[in-house]
């Protein structure tokens, strides 16, 4: 036992440093985000299956395509598309040593975030005054309204979430002397930013085009 | 398959096929073919643009392999998740529906 730890301890950079991650290596906080994201996406299918089931155990579910339109949300879709490419070019630009570039690129994700956070808000309140409540509408079942907010609201806490975390970590990144000393904490804000991508090319089908 | 081309996929041939994909899949909407058969085709495109997303915007791809297990999990969770759902669906005879108001001529 103590051999094997004085070995550990040897090789290892530092003494306190337990052991590397299993499964990723760079860093263990990588490996907790991505158990932090499968739960999300456990509640995330949990609220889309049930989506499913109400709308299928329904008789006058509205047609979501006529009800809600889908040119606004298209275009947000193709924003947080956007967003995830700057993600990923901010990564690039910080594995490369050039903070300013990577600080830059960061910002225009959490700008996209931010612009995508504000059109969902105009289109609530746009729904909200044609009679979509969340108890009730005039189109049909009443669910429809219930759903679509907690769905929608839900990803949405998470873009704002994100937002949040992405401006902080442009505050992180300039704390530190070596651009290379965030890359990890950069790589994991991404896995979060492009989650939440993820999760609404999901939202996006189910709830505006099926 | 290139042997690991490690780390940097062509990000923005990704965000292409994203891209196209979406209009793809707003484009299904207006094909008359059904609910069924529309709806198969944007389940299979979301589920394509999704794991796009995972496999190279979130490097799954380059991982171990245990990793994405960790992150297919959830899938299987919601998708007997459906399955459990879906006999109310199919084996209830009655489905819900608001209750429409009386007219107003007709109370009393």
């Amino acid at each position: 036992m103590s051999a094997a730890t004085s070995h550990a301890a040897a090789t290892s950079h530092g003494a306190v440093e337990p052991a590397e991650s299993p499964l990723t290596p760079e860093s263990w906080g990588k490996l907790g985000m991505w158990i932090f994201l499968a739960g999300d996406a456990v509640g995330f299918g949990t609220l889309l299956a049930a989506y499913g089931g109400m709308r299928a155990t329904s008789a006058d579910w509205p047609n979501p395509y006529e009800v809600l339109g889908i040119n606004l949300t298209a275009a947000m879709t193709f924003l947080l598309i956007c967003s995830s490419v700057t993600m990923v070019k901010a990564l690039e630009w910080l594995g490369k040593g050039d903070r300013a570039k990577a600080q830059m690129f960061l910002f225009f994700t959490a700008l996209g975030g931010a612009i995508f956070v504000s059109c969902q808000a105009y289109e609530w309140t746009h729904l909200i005054h044609r009679g979509l409540h969340i108890n009730g509408n005039p189109w049909g079942a009443a669910l429809f309204g219930t759903s679509f907010f907690i769905v929608t609201g839900f990803h949405g806490l998470h873009v704002t979430a994100g937002v949040i975390y992405l401006l902080a970590n442009i505050w992180a990144v300039s704390r530190r002397p070596d651009p290379a000393a965030s890359y990890n904490m950069v790589e994991i804000t991404g896995l979060y930013w492009h989650f939440v991508d993820l999760v609404w090319i999901m939202v996006f089908t189910f709830m505006y085009l099926l | 398959m290139a042997a690991k081309s490690h780390e940097h996929p062509n990000y923005m041939a990704i965000f292409w096929i994203l891209a196209i994909l979406t209009v793809v899949e707003i484009a299904v909407v207006f094909l008359p073919f059904g609910k069924l058969v529309n709806g198969t085709m944007l389940c299979a495109l979301a589920v394509t643009k999704a794991a796009m997303v995972a496999m190279y915007f979130m490097h799954l791809k380059f991982e171990a392999r245990t990793l994405g297990l960790i992150a297919v999990t959830p899938l299987a969770i919601a998708t007997l998740l459906v399955f459990v759902i879906l006999p109310d669906a199919f084996f209830v005879d009655h489905k819900t529906a608001n209750v429409k108001p009386a007219p107003a001529g007709a109370k009393h």
